[in-house]
């Protein structure tokens, strides 16, 4: 039962995730973006992932998507009234986007020739108490540096909302 | 008859019955919430459809079916209808999780009145919350009426605000109970041992989020009549807007439940012990899980025709620089204790 769900929510992943950049309409591309996220979330609980599904839940299809949904429709974009980007734009999207890829498919090939690893308890490991385990002591370096990357965020987001001096006199 | 097939078919019948109650109840709280209205302003209430008015949810629900379905002519039609549904389905979805009752045995069988046990249980709650507020985003988009657009995005933007706050307060009581489990952390408040005597601070700003995110006056921004006519669900007529305002009743039961489930011990009370047969015990406590319920329900049902209300940057002031800060200190208090009892 589990590679027909497994080619169902991926199959239904990737039609999304191509009717994202395919649509006309910004908000059509928003909602399929929810179902790609959805469907990736589906992914993850077949992983025995629960914690990282309902993560991707609360995170991308929650809160995420409820920003830019919520940012499209204030500004109401349609062809004409969007600004039309420039060549050399396009080129540079495309060519990090290819590093990106280049970069996931590197990190695949390296993780396949690693060969099996000393799993124990498969079936638990994606459970809160032993991602928190491991979180806490394997990866603790890596997970504090994150924590900095999202301070940092924070800060950005809160320097970027305070209004100018300028702005508020007038 | 293998064990799996025995399995599906009392959790079939389980998600049936569930399914209904919800249902029922969801119908009747429009009656009691015209009487508890009628009750606070010193009225009767309906009481034309037969005694007392207890028919009128059936005399509703037949005017609502009738009516005309009307779809707009510049509206998005696919997501128009979408929205409705959507509003619903992120309602219903919750029930699935909390603990109607404890573990009772029937028949040489033992099974847990609860649909399903996931591991990651609050959790789970706290991520249909947030995908419910695209019904009425959707809805209100799709529209394509401005008094429905303004209303979908007050309606997101309070949403967001306060999930954050009652997430922080759904996270003191995972820290107290160690377990992300609904079914745990209502069983570790056995007998009168409630979460509500230990997270007082945190149960009012649940409280008051639950009153948020199910839009519910003070909070019913989204739908103020007096600014924006119906607010997202102005362009709505018959089952469509019966669907958004039923939604709303199945939100404030659910919110009723995971409260009573949370903070007041769920399917517990005080004595249960003297109780020597599991089966009544079982059943006595999801008769005291519903009481509980019901409180909330009128406590909810009070508030709205009690409180006016709120000014659109009241409500961001009350919740971001507020109940966010007040969760924050409650999370890190709560902290402290344990690490100081440990």
């Amino acid at each position: 039962m589990s590679p027909t769900i497994f080619l169902t929510l991926a199959i239904i992943a990737v039609v999304s995730a191509m009717f994202v950049v395919f649509a006309k309409n910004p908000v059509h591309s928003v909602l399929s973006l929810i179902v790609t996220f959805f469907s990736i979330a589906g992914l993850y609980l077949l992983m025995n992932a629960q914690f990282l599904f309902v993560v991707q839940i609360i995170v991308y299809a929650g809160a995420i998507m409820v920003l830019f949904l919520f940012v499209l429709m204030l500004l109401n974009l349609s062809a004409d009234t969007e600004p039309q980007k420039s060549n050399r734009f396009r080129v540079i999207a495309s060519a990090s986007a290819g590093l990106l890829s280049l970069v996931f498919s590197a990190g695949m090939v390296i993780d396949a020739t690693m060969g099996d690893r000393n799993v124990t308890n498969i079936q638990e490991i994606g459970l809160v108490k032993h991602l928190g385990k491991v979180l806490f002591t394997d990866y603790l370096v890596p997970f504090e540096i994150s924590s900095i990357l999202f301070l940092a965020g924070m800060v950005g987001a809160v320097l970027l909302g305070k209004r100018t001096p300028k702005e508020s006199k007038s | 008859m293998n064990v799996d097939t025995t399995y599906l078919i009392i959790k079939s019948l389980m998600v049936l019955t569930i399914f209904g109650i919800t249902l029922l109840i969801a119908t009747y709280l429009t009656y009691f919430e015209r009487k508890v209205a009628a009750f606070l302003q010193d009225r009767l209430g309906p009481d034309r459809a037969g005694p007392f008015g207890i028919l009128q949810p059936l005399a509703d629900a037949g005017k609502m079916f009738f009516k005309e379905d009307f779809i707009p002519q510049n509206s998005a039609k696919s997501l128009f209808i979408l929205g409705p549904g959507i509003a619903m389905f992120t309602a219903l979805l919750t029930g699935s999780i909390i603990p109607w009752g404890p573990q009772i045995t029937l028949f040489g069988e033992t099974f847990d009145f609860q649909i399903a046990d996931i591991n990651v249980g609050i959790l789970f709650i706290v991520g249909v919350v947030s995908i419910g507020v695209y019904g009425i985003m959707i809805g209100g988009w799709a529209s394509n009426n401005k008094y429905s657009l303004f209303g979908a995005i007050r309606a997101s933007s309070q949403m967001i605000s306060y999930e954050l706050a009652m997430g922080l307060s759904i996270i003191a009581i995972v820290m107290m109970s160690g377990s992300l489990s609904l079914k745990d952390i209502v069983a570790q408040q056995h007998g009168m041992n409630w979460n509500v005597f230990y997270q007082p601070l945190g149960f009012i700003i649940f409280l008051i989020s639950a009153l948020a995110e199910c839009n519910r006056a003070p909070f019913d921004l989204a739908e103020c009549e007096s600014e924006l006519i119906g607010g997202y669900h102005t362009e709505y007529s018959s089952m469509k807007l019966g669907f958004f305002l039923f939604a709303e009743y199945i939100n404030m039961f659910i919110s009723c439940a995971i409260i009573s489930s949370l903070y007041f011990g769920g399917y517990n009370y005080p004595f249960m012990d003297m109780v020597t047969d599991p089966t009544v015990q079982g059943l006595i406590g999801t008769a005291v899980l519903f009481g509980k319920i019901f409180f909330f329900i009128f406590l909810f049902m009070w508030i709205r025709w009690t409180l006016p209300r709120f000014r659109y940057d009241q409500l961001m002031h009350l919740g971001w620089k507020m109940l966010i800060p007040l969760a924050l200190a409650n999370m890190l208090a709560t902290g402290a204790v344990i690490l100081f009892n440990q």
